[in-house]
């Protein structure tokens, strides 16, 4: 027996390993083609999108742009007492500057941001600059209003400075980096983010919860229901699902305001009285119960794909073994079906988390989640850079939940159907 | 302490899934301790039916079902104590081949220690020391069918049922697989009930056969007694290779019969006629007609050979025999002195005792 193997050739004496490799690049390269238009198209619309949204969420050129002289001058101030006569000559320059260009509205928008009380203070120095005599320009601007004479407005614009921050990032958890650089949370009674965060955590937890009790039995019967009445079933499950969302929300309205049809059959069976009517809309409950009702085929589904597969033998497999009926559910026929269940609980919480326009519509005050607050900076106070932020800071967190479970469950044991 | 002779019995047993047919119809059966029992039938028979209400998975709607003379009906079937094999042989797909054979132990609350002896025992009995820490999904199907068959033992049940066993696997390991359950059934005496539309897997391991057809047991008896002496055509039919003629009682006299065919008479045994004109059908086993007897037989007619087919070790010859185009005949290969053509004229002869005239078809 010899281990040296010769070499074999194909019929035009190319070697048959090149030859091979020669064909497989090809194939790889075609399968590269077809696939080719989905990459694209997922790069136009999702990585340059979320990279873009990650530049925004840090970018603050904005300012720095719009200041350069004041911020060049700055960089030898302490930020410690007023700054010297020099820095507000760069100021000046600065400001003048922007008027010409009628830029200085955005530049309070901006400060404003950082500090309240900068929007009318430039707009007293933009009336009064024109009056400006050359020379000592620090006596006149801090004449112009009593905070340009407050150390903390100057620091307030030296925090601007840097071309990027992560501040919008500390403001989507509350907190700030204060004068002295440390990263402090705001007082108690300005904290609305992480409210937020934490409903919007919790919301998503009892959904996922409330979907799950509800959606295991559906899924049950859908698997072990003879055909015609599984059938029937499946579409009572998938109607509401192939309903436009807002219809849905808007019928959960219907059915949950106080003068609404859940009401009036309380108050029919008597079950509360005409003038005690609960309120089941604009809240907390309103949210958990549109948002089960319209996340429970999310549950359904791969719940359904998973128990179909199960063998009914298995469940008399274990009661003819001796099991009871509970310990045969619960020792065999639910570990079966935990690839479904951390699918169904992974995919609403998903959806969840991020879900808006139902709590928009029926979640009230109280029943608003954080993507509520990203549109209302995207759409009203225009902070794109901050809706960014906690953009981002929710899809972490997302990916988070993603790896949490990935180590907990194992992301090759989930089952979509 | 004797054998109990009903260890088991279906006492007057019906069935029926929607309240119009009855799949299992006044069914007496009497299993005795320690034996195998085979539940032989075409599907929709309802052999499996029974086997379903013996281990309490469904309801019988009339009669009544005893084990060891107690009766079982109103009792949920894990607290029968009935081992029982399914068809796909059902093993836990999550839990290891230890943690199956330990699941009906744990549920009775049986010591590690003890149950751990149980396991060894049981794994041995099929042969799979070392695979205790595998799961299913890495055995091949013979060997599942081995952990199954172990586990439904694994509790010392009295009885264990079977349900079409080996329907998953290849011919030579469920032939195999066929030996080793008939050893293990004989090696610790546990009774049995076994079902299977595969005759020659009843046949090889039984003591008793009970053959199903149409929710009713047609015969039950032992194998041999099955196949040499069915009680109707059904049974001749469906066990074994069996020739038949249809025809017309003209005679009986002295434990014989005189069949009147289209164009011949024969002699037949009367096994279920009960007097001249009627209507009956003759069944007679390949192997006990003889080409050109030297004996003296009473039944000797002329068929042509109409085809010939080389089996190795015998030959299947057709032959068209009294108005029968399909009349099998097996002959060994050893008489190669016969003259086996086609188109060939030749002398079948056979004794009228293997000639069991049963109710017509």
């Amino acid at each position: 027996m010899s281990s040296e193997t010769q070499k074999i050739l194909t019929t035009d004496g190319i070697p048959l390993e090149v030859s091979l490799k020669k064909a497989e690049r090809r194939n790889k390269i075609k399968a590269f083609l077809l696939v080719a238009p989905l990459l694209f198209f997922i790069i136009i619309t999702y990585v340059f999108p979320i990279g873009d949204m990650l530049m925004r969420s840090v970018d603050d050129k904005m300012v720095t742009e719009m200041l350069p002289k004041t911020f060049k001058a700055m960089e030898k101030w302490d930020g410690k007492e007023l700054p010297e006569e020099e820095v507000f000559a760069a100021f000046h320059s600065d400001f003048i500057k922007l008027v010409e260009e009628k830029r200085e509205g955005k530049l309070s928008t901006q400060l404003n941001y950082t500090k309240n009380g900068f929007k009318s203070i430039i707009k007293k120095l933009r009336r009064k600059s024109k009056s400006f005599e050359e020379g000592n320009y620090k006596e006149q601007i801090m004449a112009v209003h009593k905070r340009w004479a407050n150390v903390e407005y100057w620091q307030a614009i030296k925090r601007r400075a840097p071309a990027y921050t992560g501040q919008k990032y500390l403001k989507g958890m509350d907190m700030f980096k204060n004068e002295n650089g440390e990263i402090v949370s705001v007082p108690e009674d300005r904290r609305i983010h992480r409210v937020l965060w934490l409903r919007t955590l919790e919301i998503a937890f009892f959904v996922t919860v409330f979907c799950f009790l509800m959606a295991y039995p559906i899924a049950h019967l859908l698997a072990t229901l003879p055909m015609k009445y599984s059938n029937l079933l499946m579409i009572c499950v998938l109607l509401p699902f192939w309903t436009s969302l807002l219809v849905r929300t808007a019928s959960w309205m219907i059915l949950l305001q106080q003068q609404g049809l859940v009401n009036d059959f309380f108050v029919g069976i008597g079950l509360v009285a005409d003038d005690n009517r609960p309120e089941m809309m604009f809240n907390k409950t309103g949210s958990y119960v549109a948002m089960t009702q319209i996340l429970l085929p999310f549950m359904v589904l791969p719940l359904y794909s998973v128990m179909k597969t199960i063998s009914p033998s298995l469940m008399r497999a274990g009661k003819s073994l001796g099991g009871t009926p509970f310990v045969a559910f619960w020792k065999v026929y639910f570990p079966l079906t935990i690839p479904g269940i951390g699918a169904g609980c992974l995919l609403v919480f998903i959806l969840a988390i991020g879900y808006y326009i139902t709590p928009a519509l029926v979640g009230g005050a109280s029943g608003t989640l954080i993507s509520n607050q990203i549109a209302f900076h995207m759409k009203s106070t225009l902070d794109w850079s901050f809706a960014s932020a906690m953009g981002l800071m929710l899809l972490t967190g997302v990916l988070a939940i993603y790896w949490v479970y990935n180590k907990l469950v194992g992301i090759d044991n989930i089952k979509l159907g | 302490m004797a054998l109990k002779k009903d260890f088991v019995k279906f006492d007057k047993v019906d069935k029926s899934y929607d309240g119009k047919i009855l799949v299992v119809k006044d069914l007496q059966l009497d299993i005795e301790e320690g034996e195998f029992v085979t539940m032989l039938g075409p599907s929709g028979s309802g052999k499996t039916t029974c086997l379903m209400m013996l281990a309490g998975f469904e309801t019988p709607t009339h009669g009544e079902i005893y084990l060891d003379g107690n009766a079982i009906s109103s009792i949920p079937p894990h607290k029968r104590g009935i081992g029982m094999v399914f068809q796909n042989y059902a093993l836990f797909p999550h839990m290891t081949v230890y943690e199956n054979l330990a699941f009906p132990l744990r549920v009775r609350k049986i010591p590690k220690d003890e149950a751990d002896k149980k396991i060894d025992k049981a794994l041995s009995m099929v042969s799979l020391q070392g695979f205790a820490q595998r799961m299913p999904g890495q055995l091949s199907g013979g060997q599942q069918q081995r952990v199954a068959v172990a586990r439904s033992l694994v509790f010392d049940p009295q009885l264990v049922l079977m349900d079409e066993p080996l329907g998953a696997l290849d011919k030579n390991l469920r032939e195999s697989m066929q030996y080793e359950i008939k050893h293990i059934h004989e090696s610790i005496g546990v009774t049995v009930v076994y079902v299977t539309h595969d005759q020659s897997e009843a046949l090889t391991m039984s003591n008793r056969i009970a053959v199903f057809n149409d929710g009713k047991v047609q015969q039950l008896s032992s194998p041999d007694e099955l196949y040499e002496k069915p009680v109707n055509s059904f049974v001749a039919e469906f066990i074994g290779e069996n020739n038949t003629f249809a025809g017309e009682v003209s005679d009986i006299s002295g434990g014989k019969c005189k069949v009147k065919l289209a164009n011949a008479e024969i002699l037949a045994n009367p096994i279920s006629i009960k007097g001249k004109g009627e209507k009956t059908t003759v069944s007679l086993r390949p192997e006990r007609a003889l080409i050109n007897p030297s004996e003296k037989m009473d039944n000797i007619h002329n068929g042509k050979i109409e085809e010939v087919i080389y089996h190795g070790d015998h030959t299947r010859v057709r032959i068209n025999l009294l108005g029968n185009p399909e009349f099998i005949l097996k002959v060994p290969n050893s008489s190669s002195n016969l003259d086996i053509k086609l188109g060939n004229e030749i002398k079948i002869g056979w004794n009228s005792d293997d000639a069991r005239a049963l109710d017509p078809k």
